[in-house]
């Protein structure tokens, strides 16, 4: 085994640390949002829906470049987030984990979205009329019964993490330890010709990509087979 | 339903949006402590409406609804409680139960004191459901279901108690049985209870009153035995159907009696008032007339 083939575990290491950090956070913003999204009667939510939608149809370098240009501290954002809470976004892991947030939120909400919307409306009301508030409603009757689109979205959104390019080549580059995850570092080995340790990062997320996919189908065939639905 | 102190009093105006067009509901009625107000009429009437109206789960355009010494609705003040802090249990048409709670945690998360499992058991054991309280709603029969359904709007300790066609989803032997643990929770609690339903033997057998409503209004109230039984056939009436059959049976029911007639290959089960009812004999062949809400039987 020669030295271009040693594999260096952490941009995968980073890649996982990257995913789950993104995958909790938007499951934390995630339920309240696709619970707004699936109960308020405000007209112009369908805009939001499409707002939210837009990163599963964009281009990747179209959103690492507008992300990149809000980021920049050159841009108004940039240079208020570096001037007053002294944080910087571009070639960081934070910008990294803001810029997957959006890219990945579509792979959260709309999972939850339909979960919630598959419930009988009249869960809610029932808990209504039972003297209950809404919150706890939500955290007694409806998530335990859409566990299903929340196992769904979790898994969604960090494998989609997980694969992302194009944003992170945009708003990260390639800096070891920093923003090098496992799919730029594939890039980085095509690019110096080293294809057998290229070869070896895209075998790992192949296998890891089939392996969440099929946890995805069986959880789904489970909850299909023993829905609890009356 | 008295003028002056009566336990509810109710007054809402709403427009409904029915397949016929736009009709406007426009209710008023007062209903004593205790007693079971039976709403009939056909569908598109408001029935559900009023009953949503009562639970504030749907919003009345103008009105009011006082329960007790409790004011839950009054426009002109700008007061609309919300649902979860009117003491109602609401028994929906399809149940409404949680597919991820078990019977009795059903019944302890309607129960407004958590530690107090007395209420609990002694419901569990009225509605026979003891055996099944480890169960899940998806492995109970409809019969079951709408049992749990009628024990967790009980649990939640209400003061008015609303039932919106509470026995469609079951067949007539499920109905006749579920309509004895209705009574029994009735003499239990003596809780003051709006029945919707479109059924008379139910109406007959449970209510103390009744009201029909027809495109939102009240058309007319009073007794059920006096509202569906008792008045004269129809002489000359387009709407009507008229066929022959034999009796089966004359069973007395709550305030009235309900007879079964073989007509063809189907059996019509119709209630009379008793003065009707002891004029007929078993095997006797009749002639069963039938118009919008009032069948008759001619011998």
């Amino acid at each position: 085994m020669n030295e271009h083939s040693t594999i260096d575990w952490q941009p995968l290491w980073l890649s996982l640390k990257l995913a789950s950090v993104t995958m909790l956070i938007l499951l934390l913003v995630g339920i309240p949002l696709a619970y707004w999204l699936a109960y308020s009667r405000r007209r112009w939510k369908v805009a939001i829906e499409a707002v939210i939608g837009l990163p599963m149809v964009l281009p990747p370098s179209v959103l690492g470049f507008y992300l990149l240009l809000a980021f920049s501290p050159a841009g108004a954002f940039g240079a208020f987030l570096s001037r007053y809470l002294d944080v910087r976004l571009v070639f960081t892991f934070p910008g990294l984990v803001a810029a997957s947030l959006i890219y990945s939120l579509p792979f959260m909400v709309n999972p939850l979205l339909a979960g919630f919307r598959e419930l009988p409306a009249d869960l809610k009301e029932a808990s209504r009329t039972l003297g209950k508030s809404d919150i706890t409603t939500l955290f007694s009757i409806l998530l335990p019964n859409i566990r299903a689109s929340l196992i769904t979205g979790s898994v969604l959104s960090f494998a989609h993490t997980i694969g992302e390019f194009g944003v992170v080549m945009m708003i990260g580059g390639s800096i070891p330890g920093q923003t090098k995850v496992a799919s730029v570092a594939i890039y980085d080995e095509v690019l110096s010709t080293n294809y057998p340790l290229a070869n070896r990062y895209a075998i790992i997320l192949l296998g890891f990509s089939f392996c969440i996919l099929l946890l995805v189908n069986i959880i789904n065939h489970y909850y299909n087979k023993h829905k609890a639905l009356p | 339903m008295t003028q002056s102190t009566a336990f509810l009093d109710f007054q809402a105006t709403k427009m409904l949006h029915t397949a016929q067009g736009r009709e406007l509901l426009d209710i008023s009625f007062r209903l004593d402590q205790g007693r079971i107000l039976a709403i009939y009429g056909p569908s598109g009437a408001g029935k559900t409406t009023l009953l949503r109206i009562l639970a504030g789960l749907t919003e009345a355009g103008s009105g009011h609804i006082r329960v007790g010494d409790d004011t839950w609705l009054d426009t002109t003040r700008h007061i609309h409680l919300p649902t979860r802090r009117r003491a109602i249990g609401f028994v929906f048409q399809d149940f409404a139960l949680f597919p991820n709670l078990t019977v009795r945690q059903q019944l302890e998360y309607a129960s407004p004191e958590k530690h107090d499992s007395s209420i609990i058991a002694e419901l569990l054991a009225l509605m026979e459901l003891e055996a099944l309280q480890h169960h899940r709603p998806a492995l109970l029969s409809g019969g079951q279901q709408q049992r749990v359904a009628l024990a967790r709007a009980i649990a939640r300790r209400p003061s008015l108690l609303l039932l919106d066609e509470p026995l469609s989803a079951l067949d007539e032997e499920m109905r006749n049985k579920l309509q004895e643990y209705i009574l029994k929770i009735q003499q239990r609690f003596h809780l003051t209870t709006i029945l919707v339903s479109h059924y008379l033997p139910e109406i007959l057998r449970l209510a103390d009153t009744a009201i029909i409503l027809k495109k939102g209004r009240i058309v007319s109230e009073g007794t059920p035995a006096s509202l569906f039984a008792g008045q004269t056939p129809p002489q000359k009436n387009n709407s009507s159907f008229k066929t022959t059959g034999t009796i089966l049976r004359i069973e007395p029911s709550a305030n009235a009696f309900i007879v079964s007639v073989r007509c063809a290959d189907t059996i019509i089960d119709l209630t009379l008032s008793a003065a009707e009812a002891t004029a007929l004999n078993l095997n006797q062949t009749v002639s069963v007339i039938f118009n919008a809400i009032n069948p008759k039987i001619i011998p």
